[in-house]
């Protein structure tokens, strides 16, 4: 059956998708800020994973603790310094600061790690798993499932911590939060640098499955938007449907046009749908 | 204010001035980069009319370069006279944005801006996805022009500065005119101008059109210019980024703010080329950050801002 196949690839690939996204929503649904950054975002923690599997021998999937907690440190530092300063401009303004900020980053890398593709090959890869008809890759599996994990833990962060509470906060109403005594723009630059760490950690997690390079930043990026808004933007289950969608659409349709259109449809997806329902799948209406 | 007038009329003479002069005393350097500021130029002012005064924040800009290149060189590989195929490539760029406004000018703030965004990366892959027609992914060769590399140089300044001409000069007439203000109310406050009487829907088609079919025209032009195009270059996100930067840069919703703003960033970006090739990128990513920090509304409110001061003391 090869349906079945398709199915397990799509939701394997699903599962991946929403750890990419997750950061992503988070930033824009509570700063209202198109982070174009998150894309280099990932490929850096990519290489950090990379680097660390190389010269320490540190697994990927524990690189993500090194990975999410310099992305963190970076991605609050950012929002302290520059984006702060204009978090509440017309979206022009910040998604402009975001762009520039990303050609510094993206060229940084370039300059330092070169535009070759490196490729993390792990020395003991974990068993395939095998139902049946269907075959799926352990490490690509076990990938999947720590990046579920982790945006479960976002959500949970995000419902039962006190920091989590305050983020909501400001993502709700950014005055009434400040007048109960949030302090927004450290709440911002938490969110920020919480959206980075997701990232960070994703692209750890994405090392062992795609090929590591500078100029991929934009493919997941566009991933990024595309499962933002299918899901619907700043809610962490939207990230789960929406990268879930995504996943299945590609995979499926993927098989059923082509590799090579597979972009194309998730792309003429993307505008069919902000046409019909910007607001995406689980989105509630008034964040367009 | 006469004397504004006065000084408007004179920076003019002088533009036309030194437009004119250009050709016989600059080398075909000179001339490469007058016609890449006239491009820039037109670039820029094309997404004044709708990023500027309708302050919706589009990034299609690109896309129709692209598709107005691609129009273009496919049809002069047909055999389609010159100076057609660049009409018809300024034509077809603005049919598009006709039906595309459509579909996304109902969207605001972030949705349109990544529904606009989003609009070259599917054109990129239709292109990469038909080689038989367009050459897909390995690009495609125009057929040159039978003249020398100087005539070549002149002929294609002389072609970009026209089409920045007549550019201008709908800008003007749009500026000065009702659907310019309409743009304006739409800007300040889009329900309120509804109702109040202002066909919002077909204003901004109006602009998202007019910022689409000079765009798609200077793509053709850039098709026969450089005699080979490929989807990654003509639907760079760059293309859709830099006239946004150089309208920052000059001024939003202003006349002269995209011409100024061509000036400077061509000027920057022959200096970063020069000095830094491996971290141009980073240095153009620099000056953004820069800009947007410390000068959100532009070099001419600076100079508006100083001639106020004077004219106060």
């Amino acid at each position: 059956m090869i349906y079945l196949q398709l199915l397990a690839n799509g939701i394997v690939l699903g599962g991946l998708y929403a750890a990419i996204a997750a950061g992503f929503s988070l930033v824009w649904g509570v700063l209202n800020v198109i982070n174009i950054l998150h894309g280099s975002f990932i490929v850096l923690g990519s290489y950090i994973a990379f680097f660390l599997y190389a010269y320490a021998g540190l697994h990927p999937f524990l690189a993500i603790v090194p990975a999410g907690i310099v992305l963190f440190a970076l991605g609050w530092a950012l929002q302290t310094v520059f984006i702060n300063r204009v978090v509440t401009a017309p979206v022009l303004i910040t998604l402009t600061l975001t762009f520039g900020l990303d050609l510094v980053l993206n060229n940084a890398m370039l300059v330092a790690f070169t535009a070759d593709y490196r490729k993390v090959n792990l020395a003991t890869p974990l068993p395939a798993l095998e139902l049946g008809s269907v075959f799926i890759p352990g490490d690509k599996l076990a990938a999947m499932v720590l990046a579920v994990a982790l945006t479960y833990g976002l959500y949970r962060l995000l419902g039962d911590s006190n920091v989590g509470r305050a983020i909501v906060a400001v993502r709700m109403d950014r005055e009434a939060a400040s007048l109960m005594g949030v302090e927004v723009k450290q709440i911002n630059a938490i969110t920020f640098g919480i959206g980075a760490l997701m990232a960070g950690a994703a692209g750890a997690l994405l090392s062992i499955i795609y090929p590591i390079s500078p100029i991929n930043s934009t493919l997941f990026l566009g991933k990024a938007f595309v499962v933002c808004v299918l899901g619907g933007l700043g809610s962490v289950p939207g990230a789960l449907v929406g990268g879930l969608a995504l996943g299945l659409l590609e995979s499926l349709g993927g098989y059923a046009l082509g590799p090579e259109h597979s972009v194309t449809l998730s792309f003429s997806l993307l505008l069919l749908l902000l046409f019909v329902r910007p607001s995406g799948l689980l989105g509630r209406r008034g964040y367009e | 204010m006469t004397r504004n007038v006065i000084t408007t009329w004179i920076a003019f003479a002088v533009g036309i001035a030194l437009c004119a002069v250009l050709p016989i005393f600059g080398g075909n350097y000179t001339l490469r980069l007058a016609t890449t500021v006239a491009m820039y130029a037109v670039l820029a002012q094309s997404w004044n009319f709708i990023g500027g005064l309708a302050a919706y924040p589009s990034f299609a800009t690109a896309a129709f370069f692209g598709l107005g290149a691609y129009i273009s060189a496919v049809l002069q590989t047909k055999g389609v006279p010159l100076y057609w195929t660049w009409v018809l490539g300024g034509l077809g760029a603005a049919l598009f944005a006709a039906f595309l406004g459509g579909a996304i000018l109902h969207l605001r703030g972030h949705y349109f801006a990544i529904a606009s965004l989003v609009v070259a990366e599917v054109l990129r892959e239709l292109i990469n996805t038909t080689p038989d027609l367009t050459g897909g992914g390995m690009g495609l060769n125009v057929p040159a022009l039978k003249m020398s590399v100087g005539e070549q140089a002149q002929f294609f300044y002389h072609a970009m500065l026209a089409l920045f001409a007549i550019s201008l000069a709908t800008a003007i007439f749009v500026h000065r005119g009702k659907s310019g203000f309409a743009l304006q109310c739409i800007k300040q406050n889009e329900d309120a101008a509804s109702i109040l009487g202002v066909n919002a829907y077909a204003y901004k088609s109006l602009a998202f059109v007019l910022s689409a079919v000079f765009v798609g025209a200077a793509g053709g032009m850039y098709a026969t210019w450089t005699r080979y195009i490929d989807p990654t270059d003509v639907f760079d996100v760059l293309l859709s980024v830099k006239p946004l930067v150089m309208v920052l840069l000059g001024g939003v919703g202003t006349l002269l703010g995209p011409v100024v703003g061509a000036f400077i960033l061509l000027a920057l970006e022959e200096v970063v080329w020069r000095n830094f090739l491996t971290m141009h990128a980073a240095a153009l990513g620099v000056i953004i950050v820069a800009l947007v920090l410390y000068l959100p509304n532009g070099l001419m409110s600076l100079v508006r801002e100083i001639a106020r001061r004077r004219g106060r003391a």
